[in-house]
Parts: structure tokens; C-alpha cells; sequence
């Protein structure tokens, strides 16, 4: 048997991605100034989006392993965005927590290989290694300020977690497998239909397993206990990252798989969904309004944005799905923002992470407090910002496909979620300063502030380019 | 009797039964016998060290008991056998009692997959080489075991050192056998020294050089012998981790060390050395069972030849220091093992190409 | 009957051992316990023609993983550790999912019919020896999975030096 040489034009990214995270890696023995990782990542990171484009760049290859086309593009677009911005974030971060290692880059982009892999996988097995790939990356990344016990806790507790999450995909997988005697998505598929699968308990078992590790990387209940300890603990660049990137994988694969793999079975799994989307909505808001910590409480959001995004994958119309693809993207870009500033207020001594640190900011601080409004208020989602334009979208295709009532409890927690964050615009702005915040500024820090800014307006005001994108990549 | 046995299992199922009891039972006296061949080599093993190192340094080694000292590794077993069997307060005792036997165990074991001769294995298996492997990394176990369980440091520490070394250099092991399996396309060391005929001076440690020279010396370091002898360092920890150990259990550790160096020179025999094959002009004219019986002493003799050199490098090198010796197989057989596989890729490819 | 017997013996063997994993509270017995599961399950995989998996059982998991349990086991204070309880308060909970987890487990084996064979029968790897069959396929169909694994365990190593070896506060 013969090894014909794949097509390797549709995985050109990945390659390029391959090299360039090997590069930083081999470079940085010789590199003193990490600053130039930094560059030189997001260079090649940009050289690697280049190459989406080229031609024969949309295709099928190993033998349907690899699917490159236009949903798995968008996801790798908000994949390149997310680690662009958190390297940005990141640059003079790392020096205030003396862990300024280049390997931290490296990690950084295995991680979005991983992602990317797993945006592109045909196949059950490709889907598996690239979330290890991206999720092993991350663990690591959780636990890089070695010397603080919550950097610890966070990577140890993701870990458990997260190997927790693969042993139930791996049984979820080798049901699929045992069922139908493959493990490519198409074809699994297939066979559902050929054999009349469909509705044995199997399958249903199989499928089940398959959604709750799904459920774990996007951090929905019952499978959040990770997410507020794994974000608060783990350096707050990184919580930006893994608040972005892997949930968007796995939203990634979800609409793949579900839609791919389970057609046939769709009333069951939307039967899972349903419930795991209210309880995510319900704890991530509810739990949300107690906390002190801003880290966590943006983690409990995160959940929360989990299960709105969720609606779209319930929806299971083409709509749906762009609107989820849409709502990763402009929550990327709200999300990051956010967490650019609470890390620009971190400094020499001071963590500046708890709530009452943002106290009377608007008046030491008016520019940052300004910034800090617009992604309050786009995570809340209030108009003119992105975050109002991508939970409408969700809202309209979730009511368009009958799941009216879901909407409803949807936008009630959404208001609920005006408590917590507006909270935090409330302390800017009605509150005195209690004690001096210096601010840890970078250039590269103001400019993915400019970058998330100027994109949270920009979407907020003229939706009209991304909701295309999305709906066009969507086939 | 038979009518019933049938009816319960089946019929026809009675002759296959009795089939399998003859099976069972060859099997079982070819194990006695090559159980009994090896210990009696393992006890002439420590005569041979004690008589070569003697001479090497200028001492005559044993000569009191019987011809030539030819009964003493007899009358060490025996004083073994009679001493006291202690065993410390707040050990652990069944992993105590169970550590050594492990140890041994793993070691005899190994032998099972050895061809001796041509066509003569207790279980000729497609992954004879893994095999040995498999087994030869659960000696780690032993050894770990018996550190912890004697409740002792000096035991302690030389089980955790003797543990990370036997894993380190497992690894180099490995590798550098990976060369000897690509080159002669099998696991089956039966069909690996078949391979080897093709070769020049039928051995593969001409082509393999960089491998031999690997598992060489990851081969002392796996058996636990000067100068990687570090997890029994007199000087620093009495005895290492049989510290605490006395009596036939002592005896145990001591059978499967060179038990341990029995199978890695031969398996230096067969993989790299051409074990028992002749060259086709020596056996041409033999007839089949004189062939065989040459082939076993031609093996047997690289074998004592390995074993010798053993003796020799524990009679020259002193001992490494730890750190160097995680540096040698880490930074160094590795990378080279390494290297061997993807040197041996590329000239089998060049080789196919130009054929 | 015969290959039954064989099976039987190693699944209830496999259960039995699992059990007993779980309940030493001295955790070098819990290893030594496991040790002789994975045993089991190299049996197993022999037991279905792949000798290459089942002796990579033994080198990889019981040879080097399970050792490495054993280290940090080692190090752990006994004394104390023999005196925590073995399991958490909330035990009977987890007791609860496992046994739904094994209800639908037992639910879902009914739909296993053995209707297909894929291209590597028992023949084909009995004629070409399970390790070869094998390596063809990892090298030829499963390509790029291998090839995205060999970077996960890249990944590992680099994840084991950053965080246990690079010097803090440069």
C-alpha cells in the first residue's frame, strides 16, 4: 500500500502554523529580547492568514480528514484574531509577572494549531488530537506563573477537568465507531441513515458522551466547575485567550459534529442542548452578580455567553449557525477588550483584579474607563455596540426556527446580566478613588485596545459586512 | 467417562483437549530445560566474573572449593539458601516478600522468547523484540519495590536512582534497536538473525555500528553494571536497594542481575552479532542436527564473549557520577539512536531506489 | 468455549482488579493492583490478534507510566495518607452517575451487531504480522493524525520543562 501524497494545499495554514510556532520555539534560545517573539509570532501569524487565501485553498484532503471550506475559514480567522490580540496583551504583561519566557509564544500558537485542527476536522479521530493539542497547550499556559499556588490550582484543575471532558469524547467516539466501523463524519453519517440507526440507544449514548466533552471545552453547565477557578488563577492573558479560542473551537466542532455526523438524530440532541443552554444562561448570570473578583465574574459571563451562543446551534439553520459564528467573533473582540484593560491595571505589586479596584476610575483614568464602558456595555448588549448586533442575530435566527420561548428566557437573563457588568461601570463612574491605579501601558497594548475598540463599534454600527461573512462561509 | 465429557462440551472437543495436554506438557519441559540450562550459565556466570576480574587484577579468584574453585558458585548457594531470612521492622510486607520475585521473574521470562538455535525458542513470537522489552521493564518494578518496602534510605534512594536509570536508558535501548528492526524488517528474533545473512560477516553490527554502540552501553546501564552501577554504589549506599535484603531473597536479586546480563548479551548476540548463524559454507556440508547443535555453541560463544567484556569494562572504568549518567542517555544516546534510525531510513531508501 | 472461557476469565479479571485499584487505601498497593490490570489488558488485546498494541501496553503503561505513578506515590507521606479516607463525602453521588453511565452502557451493547469487517481481517494480519499491518496503516491512512500526535507529545515535553525546570524571575 503505497502512500499517495495528499493534496496539502488546503492545509497550507496549518503548515505554515507548524513551522512558525517551531521557529519561535528554536529562536528563542538565541533571542534574548522576547518583545521580538512577540513580532515575530504575529508576523507569521498574519503570513499564515495570508495563505487562507490562496488558491485551491478550499478543499477536502486525507482522504476526508481535513475539510477546508468556508465555515472552518471564519473560525480560523477569530482563531488568528484571538492569539494576535493576546499576544499584544501579553507583550508587557508577562514582564510584569517575570514569567517573560518565549516558550509562553510558542504555546501560544501550538494552541491555535490545535484550534485550527479542529475547526478543519472530517473526522472523529483529527478532532480528538487537535483539541488534546489545543487543550494540552492551554493547561500549561493556565499554570505559567509557577511560583503563585492560584496559577497552580487553575492549570491543575483545567487539566483534571479537561482529561475528564477527552475520556468521555474518547467513549463517545469509539460507540460512533463500533456503530458504524468509521470514524469520519461523512460517512458516519451514512451509515446512521443506511442502517437505521438512527434512535438506538447507542447512538443516543454515544452522542450524549460526545455533547457533554463538547459542553466541558465550551464551559456550559452542568460542566463549568473548571471555568471560574481555571480563569481567576491563570495569568490574565492567557484567561483572555482560553476565554476566546477554545470555546470558538468548540463551537467549532459542535456545529461540525451535530450537524455533520447527527443529522438524523437531531431531535435528540437538540433535546440535550435545550436544557444545558437555560441552566448555562441561568448559573452564568445568576452566580455572576455575587462575585468580587473581576476574573471571575468574567468567567461566569463567559459561561453565560456560552449558552446564548448555544440558541444558534439549537436553531440548526444555516442561520443559526452564521449567527453563532458571528457572535464568536464579536464576543473575540468584546471579551479581549475587556481583559486588555484589567490587565493594563495590573502592576508592580498590585493585582488589580478585584471589583472594588475599578472604584472612581473614570476620574484617574478617564481613557481606560471610557474603553472599559464600551466592552461593558457590548458584553451587556446595548446598542450601538457589537454585542447588542450578535445577540440580535442569535435571538432573530433562534425565533425564526419556532424556539421563540427559548429566546424569551434568553433575553430575561440577558437583562440580568445588566446588573453585573454595568456594576462595574457604576464603580467608574459614581465612585471616588480609594487609592492611586497606575497603569502598566505598552504600545502594543494601546493598539489591540485601538484594534477591539474601533471592531466593537464598527460591528455595533455597520453589522451588515460580518453577518455577511459569516452567512456566505456558511454554505 | 467420555460420553459425558462430550455431552458437556461438545463433540470431538475430547481430542483437542487431549491435544492441547501434550501441547501443555512439551511446552512446559522445553521451559524446565532452558530454566535449568540458564540457571546452571547464571551460576557459572558468577565463577567466570570472579575468575576474570581476579586475574585482571592480579589476584587468582576462587580455587578452594573442588577443582580449579569449579563447585563454588554450589557452595554460595547453598550458605544463601541456609542464612537467617530477615526482615525489617515496619517494612511492607507483602511487597517485600514480592519485590525480589518480580525482579527474577521478569528476568526468566525473558528467555522464553530466545532462539538458542535454529527453530528452537520456547515461543517463537512475531514480537519477540518488544517482548523483551515489555519485560525488562517491569524489572523497574522490582527494584522500586524493594526500595520502599525495606523501609530504609540507603534501599530508598538506590531504588528511586535505579528506577529513573533503567527508564532512561530503556528508552535508548529501544531506539537503538529500532535500526536492527528496519534493517532486517521483522520483530521475530528468529527472522532478525536470518536477516543478518544477507549482510557483510553476517552480523548487523557492521551496518548498525552507531546502534551497537548504543545498546552497548545502554545495555550496562540497563542491568545496572559498572561503571553505571549507581543504584548499588557501595561507597555511597551499602548495597543499594537490596540493602535489606538476606538470605534467598538476596539470592534472587542476585540471580536475576545475571539472569538480567545473560539476555542482554544475548540479545546483543542475535540482534547485532548474528547469533547463531553460520555461514552457508560451514553448514553446507553438515548434516541438520550437527548444524543446529554448532549454531548453539557459535551463539553461546558470542554470548560468553559479551559477557566477558562485562567483566572487563567492570575491572577498567570507574564509576559515572549521576548526573553524568542521565546527561550520556539523555543527551547523548538518544539524539544518537535517534540519528541511526533516520541514517538507516534514508540508505534503505537509496538502497530500494537504486534497485 | 474455549476462547470464551479465556474472555470471560479476563473481563471478570478486569473488573475485579479495577475494584481493587480503587478501594487500597495504600496507594504503592493501588499501583501494584494496577499494574496487574494492565496485565489484563494486554491479555486482552492479544486475545484479539493485536500483539503489537498488547505489548505496547505492557512497555508503555505498566513499563513507564505506571512507574512514574509509583514515584510520586513513593514520595507521598504514607502515614498520612493511610489515614484520609479513600473516597470523598460525596461518594454515593458519583456511585449514581456510574451506575447510570453503566445502565446506558449495558442499554446501548444490545445494538452491536458484528456485521462488518473492515479491510484488515484476522487473516490479513495473521499473514502480514500485526506490527507491520499496523505501521502501514498509522503511516499511510492515518497519516496526519500521527503526525498531529507526535506535536501533542511535543507539546508535553515542553509543558514538562517550562513549568518544572526554567529558572523563575530572570
Amino acid at each position: 500500500m503505497p502512500l499517495v501524497m495528499p493534496d496539502l494545499k488546503p492545509i497550507t495554514p496549518e503548515i505554515v502554523m507548524t513551522c512558525l510556532a517551531l521557529f519561535i520555539l528554536v529562536a528563542d534560545v538565541f533571542i534574548k529580547r522576547k518583545e521580538t517573539l512577540a513580532l515575530l509570532s504575529i508576523i507569521g501569524m498574519a503570513a499564515a492568514a495570508f495563505t487562507f487565501a490562496l488558491p485551491g485553498a478550499l478543499n477536502t484532503t486525507f482522504g476526508g480528514m481535513f475539510i477546508s471550506d468556508g465555515y472552518s475559514m471564519f473560525f480560523k480567522i477569530v482563531f488568528a484574531l484571538n492569539v494576535i490580540l493576546t499576544i499584544l496583551i501579553s507583550v508587557k504583561y508577562l514582564a510584569v509577572e517575570r514569567v517573560n519566557f518565549g516558550e509562553y509564544y510558542a504555546l501560544l500558537l501550538f494552541s491555535t494549531l490545535g484550534m485550527m485542527i479542529m475547526a478543519s476536522a472530517g473526522d472523529l479521530i483529527v478532532l480528538y488530537l487537535g483539541l488534546e493539542l489545543m487543550a494540552l497547550s492551554t493547561y500549561i499556559l493556565a499554570g505559567f506563573i509557577r511560583y503563585d499556588m492560584k496559577s497552580n490550582e487553575a492549570a491543575l484543575k483545567y487539566f483534571l477537568l479537561g482529561s475528564f471532558a477527552s475520556a468521555f469524547l474518547l467513549y463517545g467516539i469509539s460507540l460512533a465507531y463500533g456503530l458504524t466501523g468509521t470514524t469520519n463524519l461523512d460517512r458516519i453519517a451514512m451509515t446512521i441513515s443506511e442502517k437505521g440507526l438512527a434512535g438506538k440507544p447507542a447512538l443516543t449514548l454515544s452522542m450524549i458522551m460526545i455533547a457533554v466533552a463538547f459542553s466541558f471545552k465550551i464551559a456550559a453547565v452542568p460542566f463549568h466547575m473548571w471555568a471560574p477557578d481555571a480563569y481567576e488563577g491563570a495569568p490574565t492573558s492567557v484567561t483572555a485567550f482560553m476565554s476566546v479560542g477554545p470555546k470558538a473551537a468548540g463551537f467549532a466542532v459542535i456545529g461540525r459534529v451535530f450537524l455533520m455526523a447527527f443529522p438524523m438524530v437531531r431531535a435528540e440532541w437538540v433535546a440535550v442542548f435545550i436544557p444545558i443552554a437555560i441552566m448555562t444562561m441561568a448559573v452564568g448570570n445568576i452566580v455572576a452578580l455575587s462575585q468580587t473578583n473581576i476574573k471571575r465574574m468574567l468567567a461566569y459571563s463567559s459561561i453565560a455567553h456560552a449558552g446564548y451562543a448555544l440558541l444558534g446551534i439549537i436553531a440548526g439553520t444555516a442561520d443559526g449557525l452564521a449567527s453563532m459564528m458571528n457572535y464568536m467573533l464579536i464576543y473575540a473582540f468584546m471579551n479581549m477588550g475587556a481583559f486588555a484593560v484589567i490587565i493594563m491595571l495590573r502592576s508592580e505589586g498590585f493585582k488589580g483584579d478585584a471589583i472594588s479596584d475599578y472604584e472612581g476610575l473614570s476620574k484617574t483614568h478617564p481613557l481606560a474607563a471610557a474603553l472599559m464602558l464600551v466592552f461593558m456595555f457590548s458584553l451587556t448588549g446595548i446598542p450601538p455596540t457589537a454585542g447588542f448586533m450578535g445577540k440580535f442575530y442569535i435571538f432573530m435566527a433562534a425565533i425564526n426556527a419556532g424556539y421563540t420561548w427559548l429566546v424569551i428566557i434568553a433575553v430575561i437573563f440577558s437583562a440580568i446580566s445588566a446588573y453585573f457588568y454595568l456594576r462595574i461601570v457604576m464603580n467608574m463612574y459614581m465612585k471616588d478613588p480609594k487609592e492611586t491605579v497606575t497603569l502598566t501601558t505598552s504600545p502594543s497594548m494601546g493598539l489591540a485596545l485601538a484594534i477591539t475598540t474601533v471592531a466593537v463599534l464598527a460591528i455595533g454600527v455597520l453589522p451588515a459586512k460580518v453577518i455577511y461573512l459569516a452567512r456566505v462561509a456558511f454554505p | 467417562m467420555t460420553g459425558l465429557f462430550e455431552a458437556i462440551v461438545g463433540p470431538g472437543s475430547l481430542d483437542y483437549i487431549i491435544n492441547l495436554v501434550i501441547m501443555l506438557i512439551i511446552i512446559l519441559l522445553k521451559i524446565a530445560a532452558v530454566v535449568a540450562v540458564a540457571l546452571l550459565h547464571v551460576a557459572y556466570a558468577t565463577y567466570f566474573e570472579r575468575k576474570v576480574i581476579g586475574h585482571m587484577q592480579l589476584r587468582l579468584g576462587p580455587r578452594e572449593v573442588g577443582p580449579l574453585g569449579l563447585f563454588q558458585p554450589f557452595a554460595d548457594g547453598v550458605k544463601l539458601f541456609f542464612k537467617e531470612d530477615i526482615i525489617p521492622a515496619d517494612a511492607d510486607k507483602p511487597l517485600f516478600y514480592l519485590a525480589p520475585v518480580i525482579f527474577f521473574i521478569s528476568a526468566l521470562t525473558s528467555l522464553s522468547v530466545l532462539p538458542f538455535f535454529d527453530g528452537f525458542a520456547v515461543a517463537n513470537i512475531n514480537i519477540g523484540l518488544l517482548f523483551l522489552f515489555a519485560m525488562s521493564s517491569l524489572g523497574a518494578y522490582g527494584i522500586v519495590l524493594s526500595g520502599w518496602s525495606s523501609n530504609s534510605k540507603y534501599a530508598f534512594l538506590g531504588g528511586l536512582r535505579s528506577a529513573s536509570q533503567v527508564i532512561s536508558y530503556e528508552i535508548a535501548m529501544g531506539l537503538s534497536l529500532v535500526g536492527v528492526m528496519m534493517m532486517a524488517g521483522s520483530l521475530n528474533l528468529s527472522d532478525i538473525v536470518r536477516a543478518q545473512q544477507h549482510y557483510p560477516l553476517g552480523l548487523f553490527a557492521v551496518p548498525q555500528f552507531l546502534g551497537f554502540f548504543v545498546f552497548v552501553v545502554a545495555a550496562f546501564a540497563e542491568t545496572n553494571r559498572l561503571p553505571f552501577d549507581l543504584p548499588e554504589a557501595e561507597s555511597e549506599l551499602v548495597a543499594g536497594y537490596f540493602t535489606e535484603y538476606s538470605g534467598f531473597r538476596f539470592a534472587l536479586f542476585f540471580l536475576g542481575e545475571y539472569t538480567g546480563m545473560l539476555i542482554m548479551s544475548a540479545i546483543a548476540s542475535l540482534c547485532f552479532l548474528g547469533g547463531w548463524g553460520l555461514p552457508s559454507f560451514v553448514t553446507a556440508g553438515l548434516p541438520v542436527v550437527a548444524a543446529k547443535v554448532l549454531g548453539l555453541f557459535w551463539f553461546l560463544a558470542k554470548v560468553y564473549a559479551f559477557m566477558f567484556f562485562y567483566y572487563w569494562v567492570r575491572a577498567t572504568l570507574p564509576r559515572y557520577r549521576y548526573d553524568q549518567l542521565m546527561a550520556i542517555g539523555w543527551k547523548l544516546l538518544i539524539p544518537l539512536a535517534l540519528a541511526n534510525i533516520v541514517i538507516t531510513g534514508l540508505v534503505k531508501i537509496w538502497i530500494k531506489g537504486m534497485v | 468455549m474455549l476462547p470464551k472461557l479465556f474472555f470471560g476469565y479476563f473481563a471478570f479479571a478486569i473488573i475485579v482488579l479495577s475494584l481493587l485499584v480503587i478501594t487500597r487505601r495504600n496507594p504503592v498497593h493501588s499501583v501494584m493492583w494496577m499494574l496487574l490490570l494492565f496485565f489484563q489488558i494486554a491479555s486482552m488485546y492479544l486475545f484479539l490478534n493485536a500483539e503489537f498494541i498488547a505489548a505496547i501496553q505492557v512497555i508503555v503503561y505498566a513499563g513507564a507510566i505506571l512507574v512514574l505513578f509509583l514515584f510520586v506515590v513513593l514520595l507521598l507521606n504514607l502515614r498520612e495518607e493511610l489515614l484520609t479516607n479513600r473516597f470523598i463525602s460525596a461518594w454515593p453521588v458519583g456511585l449514581v452517575f456510574a451506575g447510570a453511565i453503566f445502565a446506558g452502557a449495558v442499554s446501548a451493547v444490545a445494538a452491536f451487531v458484528p456485521n462488518f469487517s473492515g479491510q484488515y481481517t484476522v487473516d490479513v494480519i495473521n499473514r502480514e504480522t500485526h506490527t507491520k499491518a499496523l505501521g502501514q496503516a498509522l503511516y499511510t491512512d492515518f497519516l496526519f493524525p500521527f503526525e498531529i500526535a507526535s506535536l501533542i507529545l511535543l507539546i508535553a515535553i515542553i509543558g514538562a520543562i517550562v513549568l518544572a525546570k526554567k529558572r523563575m524571575r530572570s
